[in-house]
């Protein structure tokens, strides 16, 4: 009994609790009936744990934002405007859910239903302590690829159903630019693959605790890619092109109305916020921080790394035009893709030189993640460099008239006098 | 020998899409329909008409004092600006001489009218580019203090109804000026905090330079003014190509892009809220006190003649016609609307680009429809 007390009562591990249950259950019942239990607490802990974020989320983006535009954000239900969510979500409840005429309605009501499974599927193979995981996965990396891979397909169906030509080209846009971005998140994550030797996500975060060394810091490249790349499939600014509001109104979700609007919205937060926590997982050591998780819960510790990269991407949408979606494809296919490749070979010389060579690890390691630093530095600053054509070189201020009053000879006289000609 | 299989040929056809009238960037209630060829524009139609009220009708039927509100709802963002083009074009008809200190303060509600039309027409701009609301909120906020100071003067923010035939309204009360200082103070920081998060920014450079081109002749053939002329390098400002009230007392310069697309646009109007402030920062120290509205009786009967007055109003030239046969009402009221001039230019700009740069060129056109309707 006291044993049970201590493991429940053990913050950092919340994982105590589940154990201690089906070893109960596996001291009398079948072992079917305790695996069964053990995954329902694992599925029943996910869904207590996303709800609330979810609604916590939408209040901190929506004030983030509105900090960022000079504006308050909600503050008027509730303390600080913290229940807006909650009389958000009771309002769309509310309102009436139209289909339209010639929309699919089958293929209409499915979407919004079906677009909430990837968004929690990814939660289940997040190890947010050493042993609070709800599958270990040894293809966790995999099953994740393939778990997002299915976005598109909701998003497409909802754009299809709608029989809305707006509807459409978001579903197009999101069509081609996830596909692309795909390429270059798994190169990144090939990258962490090889260092690491594992494909289970808590095999990663081990091999950084076991190597002191965030990945972050020795696969930079990866990290940018995996962070561009991610934030290109979320649809968010400056790749949010599928909903590009000033252009297609709402793209795929154009026609939906209430509540089925508001999971999309909701799913789109959640997609976001699961993106960091992978991000934080992949690349930021999830939930160890040299030693500290002995003594914070390491769940805390992941809370933080992701919020941290949360508020990148809330930093990012406030400030950050949209590309076109052609400029968006050359992005990826001329620049991410080729730097994913780069950085592959060069994952794997290091790999090999680790393996084959008996260098002392504590200096191999540092002196990889100096050299990696090196590379991604050149490859980012030529990019940028070459990027944009000549035109984007042309100066960033007008030509001063100076006096000068006139039709075209005029103009062709300025031109001339400022260095561009006709 | 087998017959041949019947070709299987995917069919593929443009899309014709409706933007508007109701759309989130359509700047108020205009229509546009873009003929796709995937993302690609092939032709752009624009459908105009659904915010005619028949003003330049009705204004026949009241006096010419009586008109000038309806100035203020033709472009609704410069009301400044159009109250002053009228009441040019009647006092021109009239042959009534305005006070020299109604003369400072026409010019200074004017340019503080550019400022606060410029913000709004670069953040919306910006917006259109999709950054999401955060350049338009900076710029609102710089707008506002500018309704602030016409609120203080006469009452109203958007349609201020304060320029007089013969002269202003009234004389603004003496904080306006100490306001005006204030907020001259505090304009260049906020314009370079503004300039560095957008002009230099790599993706709002590359959304836009190159996208909505459009010629110097081209400019000039499509008779286009104001901004969208400038931006194609044509040095043509009517303030200083054919100075209006104390225009050829002030110092300022004029921008004038390099290549006549959206970008050079964007920042021909940021230079000219620069030109702005330094224009009032001399009107602010030369303002002359004595009287500041001519006696003009109330129902004004101008000799019959006929009268055009132009102003550089924030969209480009905007000229009031106004045609007089001796009575309290004007025979004829046209107005000279930059918006709908500037539109025609749209196709041009638009036809060979992508569906986001058709819709970004349109905000660097920035256009009313209150002035395109009328």
């Amino acid at each position: 009994m006291t044993a049970l007390l201590a493991a429940w009562y053990d913050l950092r591990d919340l994982s105590g609790i589940s154990r201690e249950i089906t070893e109960w259950v596996q001291g009398w019942g079948p072992e079917w009936l305790a695996s069964a239990l053990s995954g329902l607490i694992g599925s029943l802990a996910i869904l207590a744990v996303v709800g609330p974020t979810l609604l916590l989320l939408i209040w901190v983006e929506r004030k983030l934002i509105a900090r960022i535009q000079v504006r308050y954000g909600p503050n008027r239900v509730g303390p600080r405007g913290l229940f807006q969510p909650v009389a958000d979500a009771i309002k769309l409840i509310l309102k009436e859910e139209l289909v339209p005429r010639a929309a699919d309605k089958w293929l209409f009501f499915l979407p919004p239903v079906l677009v909430f499974i990837p968004a929690l599927l990814v939660w289940g193979v997040l190890p947010f302590g050493p042993n609070m995981q709800v599958a270990d996965l040894n293809v966790g990396v995999l099953y994740l690829l393939a778990i997002s891979g299915t976005n598109v397909l909701v998003i497409f169906i909802a754009g299809w159903a709608s029989n809305n030509k707006y509807a459409l080209f978001g579903a197009m846009r999101v069509i081609a630019m996830t596909i692309s971005y795909e390429v270059p998140v798994v190169l990144s994550l090939l990258a962490v693959v090889f260092f690491t030797g594992s494909m289970s996500l808590n095999g990663i975060v081990q091999w950084q605790q076991q190597e002191d060394l965030i990945l972050l810091l020795l696969l930079p490249l990866a990290a940018l890619t995996f962070f561009i790349g991610g934030t290109a499939e979320l649809n968010r600014t400056p790749m949010d092109i599928a909903e590009a509001e000033s252009e297609i109104v709402a793209g795929y979700h154009t026609e939906y109305s209430g509540m089925r609007f508001g999971l999309f919205y909701a799913v789109e937060l959640l997609n976001a916020f699961a993106l960091s926590a992978l991000m934080a997982t992949f690349f930021l050591g999830g939930w160890w921080l040299w030693g500290l998780e002995e003594w914070v819960p390491s769940w805390l510790i992941l809370l933080a790394k992701t919020s941290m990269v949360y508020f990148v991407l809330i930093w990012l949408r406030g400030t950050l035009p949209r590309l076109r979606i052609d400029q968006l494809m050359s992005f990826c296919w001329k620049f991410l893709v080729p730097a994913g490749l780069l950085f592959i070979v060069v994952a794997a010389v290091e790999r090999t030189v680790l393996l084959e060579t008996d260098w002392d690890r504590t200096v191999a390691l540092p002196v990889m993640a100096v050299i990696n630093a090196a590379i991604t530095l050149a490859v980012v600053v030529l990019y940028a460099r070459t990027a944009g054509g000549p035109l984007a070189r042309l100066p960033h201020a007008p030509i001063m008239a100076r006096g000068r009053v006139g039709g075209l000879r005029a103009a062709r006289e300025l031109a001339e006098a400022a260095g561009g000609g006709d | 020998m087998c017959p041949e299989s019947p070709p299987t040929s995917t069919r593929s056809e443009p899309v014709v899409v409706n933007l508007g009238p109701q759309h989130p960037s359509t700047h108020g209630v205009f229509r546009l329909k873009v003929t796709l060829d995937g993302e690609v524009v092939q032709d752009a139609d624009m459908i105009i008409g659904y915010l005619h009220r028949s003003m330049e009708k009705l204004a026949e039927e009241r006096t010419f004092t009586q008109n000038i509100p309806f100035t203020d709802r033709i472009d609704y963002l410069a009301a400044m600006s159009n109250n002053l083009a009228y009441c040019l074009a009647v006092e021109k008809l009239a042959d009534i001489q305005v006070p020299p200190r109604a003369q400072w303060f026409r010019v200074l509600f004017a340019e503080l009218q550019r400022i606060a039309s410029h913000s709004l027409a670069n953040g919306t701009f910006v917006n259109d580019c999709g950054a999401w609301q955060t350049p338009l909120m900076y710029m609102f906020r710089e707008r506002e203090k500018v309704l602030d100071m016409f609120e203080m003067t006469c009452g109203a923010r958007l349609t201020t109804n304060y320029m007089r035939i013969g002269g202003v309204a009234f004389d603004p009360p003496p904080e306006l000026l100490p306001a005006v200082r204030a907020f001259l103070d505090e304009m260049p920081d906020r314009i370079a905090e503004y300039a560095s998060l957008t002009v230099d920014n790599e993706i709002l450079v590359v959304r836009s330079r190159g996208v909505g081109v459009i010629s110097a002749e081209a400019a000039i053939n499509a008779s286009l003014s104001g901004p969208v002329l400038r931006g194609s390098g044509v040095p043509w400002d009517l303030r200083k190509a054919d100075p209006y009230c104390v225009y050829d007392q002030l110092d300022f310069d004029v921008p004038v892009g390099r290549n006549g697309d959206c970008y050079d646009r964007f920042i021909v109007r940021l230079e000219e809220v620069r030109q702005s402030v330094h224009i009032l920062k001399q009107v602010v120290d030369n303002i002359p006190g004595g009287p500041w509205l001519t006696d003009v009786p109330l129902h004004l009967r101008p000799p019959e003649a006929e009268a055009y007055a132009r102003v550089e109003s924030p969209r480009g030239e905007l000229g009031f016609y106004v045609v007089s046969d001796g009575g309290p009402t004007p025979l004829r009221f046209h107005c000279r609307a930059p918006s709908l001039i500037n539109l025609t230019a749209l196709k041009q700009m638009s036809v060979g680009g992508t569906l986001a740069d058709a819709i970004v060129t349109l905000g660097s056109i920035d256009i009313v429809v209150g002035e395109i309707d009328r």
